[in-house]
């Protein structure tokens, strides 16, 4: 063995090379197992979009759908509603809907695309339970202030009928509003913003 | 000493017929899998003819639309005639199934009616090719058909409208075994002879790429994985060299 | 950095094991084409570990499920194809490599003394992946699956006393089903897998202790120099590291070339009929086991008693185990062998090759008096190779390896 003739540049460089073009290898090779544990195409057929008819639903009621395993609530109001939303501001945590809790369509003073609609997922976001609804004005454990809203039997979390937390209550931010567009007047379709969005 | 070598070469030539596939010779499919047309037309052929009784069970609807170009909107208008328990169209997401249940089929057909998804990864296109064209007439058999490709077989000529009505012409031999001798149209169906042989050569291009749907990706990916391995190839033989200078 | 090394190395042996293993092990700096294929199998297994691992993600072990689970894997789940590919590649892939392999001890008596245990580790590993590579076969659940299964599980039957209540046993079940499919799917990916790498490590660590053999089968630990570093012998690393980093190279695009643009390899990687759902109530028309058993499966078919066909194919692989004391020559390398170990090699590859042709394909009569012919030859080249090498007129060895 001779070493006095070795161009040891030129072997780190070489070196250097085969590494770099194994690592671009190893990244390449990792794509296919990472990828593998993105949802499948059962996973998203499964989670695809869901249409709602909400011609028979009426005032002051709710209607829940599943979507991905989640539901959702769908929330026909009352002018009289919309009225009462306006004067709660000042007890709200985040009245203007500041978070980023809804698509842009939805961050308005009653959260939806339908002024009379509303669209919110049914989770409360301190803990993951599902909140009751609870319309009735003024009811007896919530306050003669109460102008209905969702309350979490969990925790005590409290909401108003556009999904706003109230101040003072564990749950930090809004409920969830989901993407969702109109596809006719009265059919709903839960999971897509639609190309207007 | 010939004697064994003669024995040794018979044993030892390949044998090009399937394994017990009734030897017959079977006709060429021509299959391009990267032609959308033909896949569109299969397709459509597929889930009028094939998908009332068999399913494609691993198949989804929006992966036909995805890799042959058709919207969800075409999917729902010209391919899904299933609909779920509620009475609605199913979903584009989701998988070919049928209505029949596997006891209906067992009574109707007297068999297992097969899942067609992978059909042609174990029969293999030329033999499907072959066996859709060749029912002929038969009025021995429950189906009044008979198929050369597959004696005996408790499937109806469903394409029959198209190819029109088969005869064969039966050989039997010394051992009673019938063979198929030669077919020929008797009364034309509404489709002509080559009209009809490309008809189910669609219809054979969609089971063929229905078996892999991935077949025209896998290529794309392995073509340039190689690339790459012929670049890390010669950066690798460059540093090989390099340090194997040392070793005399 | 030389900092948190010598932490380390303080606590655990980490510059010991790398010198030991790497850059202090001195291999010979004759290795030819042959060499490649030890480090190839390691890259293998590594690519069938991790493959396998992220394909069980997806699978289920369920006779209901099985056989959709794995088209779910090819078609729902992203790039579950190409990870499926990898795995059923890979096993044909493993054998391949590992008949070289061990055709290569063969050529270089790397099986002699002192590396009997080498070789019996070795065996071990060739054992357990044959069983391991049977087991993982049952889990697509395809009709191939079903009935191979059904095949070799039967051999067990042809044991006297005990041979009915064992397959019984087996199967765990009267029938192939659920049950013998969970279990080989337990077996398959976590307790052989376990077995593979404990030997593979104690077939390495025997290796390194005495040393690799070489194509002139010269011991070169017995010319050092000063240093005590074997005059024909180079540092592993960094010399045969980059070699074989050009052999593992050139090894991917075989194995690339076969995954992405023929994966089922013409019905060999992938059989046909494995695409059927398995059904206990109607055997394929030609069973064939995949192609790395058919040698040994002409064997079993060649004999006509299913005792004697039974112990003959154990027998076949059996034999290799005593091979180190068989073979008694003290030549190790054929280059310097005679004439007559050249012939008895020549023929016992040929009979191998044709035995496992054979195993693919219906019998006829002829073909089971050539399989018959192969069986001979296959034990003959023991037999003649017992014979032969106790004086073999051998030519002399070169003190030194040469180019």
């Amino acid at each position: 063995m001779t070493t006095d003739t070795v161009d040891t540049g030129k072997r780190r460089t070489l070196t250097l090379a085969t590494s770099a073009v194994a690592a671009v290898g190893a990244g390449f090779v990792a794509v296919p197992f990472v990828a593998s544990w993105a949802p499948s195409e059962r996973a998203k057929t499964a989670g695809a979009p869901v249409e709602v008819d909400i011609s028979k639903l009426d005032e002051g009621r709710l209607m829940t759908v599943e979507w991905r395993g989640k539901p959702v609530w769908i929330v026909k109001r009352s002018n009289k509603t919309l009225e009462d939303l306006k004067t709660l501001d000042d007890s709200l945590r985040d009245a203007a809907s500041e978070k980023d809790q809804q698509p842009e369509y939805a961050k308005n003073p009653v959260r939806s695309r339908k002024p009379e609609v509303l669209v919110l997922v049914g989770i409360c976001t301190h803990l993951g339970c599902s909140p009751t609804f609870r319309p009735d004005l003024a009811a007896a454990d919530l306050g003669a202030d109460w102008k209905g809203g969702f309350f979490c039997p969990c925790h005590g979390s409290k909401f108003d009928l556009a999904g706003r937390v109230y101040s003072g209550v564990p749950a930090p931010t809004n409920l969830e509003v989901p993407p969702h567009y109109y596809l006719s007047d009265n059919v709903i379709l839960v999971g897509e913003d639609g190309s207007a969005a | 000493m010939r004697k064994l070598i003669t024995a040794l070469l018979l044993a030892v030539a390949p044998s090009l017929v399937l394994a017990g596939g009734a030897g017959i010779q079977l006709d060429k499919a021509n299959i391009d899998v990267a032609n959308k047309e033909a896949i569109q037309r299969g397709a459509k052929t597929f889930v009028n003819y094939c998908l009332s009784c068999h399913s494609a069970a691993y198949m989804r609807y929006n992966r036909l639309g995805a890799d042959a170009d058709m919207t969800d909107q075409q999917l729902k208008d010209n391919l899904i005639f299933t609909r779920n328990k509620k009475g609605e169209q199913t979903k584009v997401g989701e998988l070919m199934k049928i209505a029949m249940s596997e006891d209906y089929a067992k009574e109707a057909f007297g068999t297992k009616i097969p899942d067609l998804t992978v059909i042609a990864r174990s029969r293999g296109a030329d033999w499907l090719y072959t066996y859709l064209r060749t029912f002929y007439a038969d009025a021995g058999r429950p189906t009044g058909h008979n198929n050369k490709a597959f004696p005996d077989v408790g499937m109806p000529n469903v394409l029959w409208e198209m190819q029109g009505v088969q005869e064969a012409e039966i050989r039997v031999d010394d051992k009673g075994t019938k063979h198929v001798e030669s077919l020929k149209i008797t009364k034309p169906g509404t489709h002509s002879v080559a009209e009809f042989d490309q008809v189910v050569n669609d219809l054979v291009t969609y089971l063929v790429y229905m078996g892999e749907p991935m077949q025209l990706q896998r290529q794309s990916i392995g073509f340039w994985t190689l690339v790459f391995l012929l670049i890390f190839f010669v950066v690798a033989y460059m540093l090989k060299k390099e340090y194997w200078k040392d070793v005399h | 950095m030389e900092k948190l090394l010598n932490w380390v190395d303080d606590r655990f042996p980490l510059s010991v094991l790398w010198n030991d293993h790497m850059a202090k092990y001195y291999a010979p700096k004759n290795f030819n084409f042959w060499y490649f294929f030890g480090s190839l199998a390691l890259l293998v297994l590594v690519i069938q570990i991790v493959s396998g691992i992220f394909l069980t993600m997806h699978y289920k072990p369920d006779g209901a499920l099985a056989f959709a689970s794995v088209e779910y894997i090819m078609r729902d789940v992203p790039y579950g194809w190409l990870i499926r590919y990898m795995h059923s590649t890979g096993a044909s892939a493993f054998f391949i490599v590992v008949y070289l392999h061990m055709f290569r001890g063969l050529m270089y008596g790397s099986y002699k003394q002192p590396r009997e245990l080498i070789w019996l580790f070795g065996m071990l590993i060739y054992l357990a992946l044959m069983a391991e590579a049977f087991m993982g076969y049952l889990l697509p659940w395809g009709q191939m699956s079903f009935w191979g299964a059904q095949v070799i599980i039967s051999l067990f039957g042809a044991i006297p006393w005990i041979g009915d209540a064992l397959t019984l046993w087996i199967r765990g079940d009267y029938v192939i089903s659920d049950a013998t499919l969970n279990r080989f799917f337990a077996l398959h990916v976590i307790a052989l897998p376990f077995v593979l790498v404990g030997l593979v490590v104690a077939h390495l660590i025997a290796l390194h202790e005495v040393g690799s053999n070489n194509p002139d089968g010269v011991e070169i630990k017995k010319n050092k120099d000063e240093n005590g570093i074997p005059k024909d012998g180079i540092p592993f690393h960094p010399y045969y590291s980059v070699k074989d980093i050009v052999g593992v190279v050139v090894f991917l695009m075989f194995f690339v070339s076969v995954m992405f643009f023929a994966p089922e390899m013409g019905g060999y990687f992938l059989e046909h009929a494995n695409f059927v759902p398995a059904d206990p109530l109607k055997t394929p028309e030609h069973i064939a086991p995949v192609w790395y058993f058919t040698p040994f499966y002409a064997i079993l078919r060649a004999v006509p008693d299913k005792l004697l066909g039974v112990i003959a194919m154990f027998a076949s692989i059996a034999v290799l185990f005593v091979l180190p004391w068989i073979d008694r020559c003290k030549v190790k390398s054929i280059r310097y062998r005679a004439t007559i170990y050249k012939v008895n090699l020549a023929a016992f590859v040929v009979s191998f090759l044709v035995l496992g042709y054979l195993g693919m394909l219906p019998t006829t009569p002829g073909r089971t008096l050539v399989a018959q012919i192969g069986s001979i030859v296959y034990f003959g080249f023991f037999v003649v190779l017992w014979y032969t090498s106790k004086n073999e007129n051998t030519k002399p060895v070169p003190e030194r390896v040469t180019k």
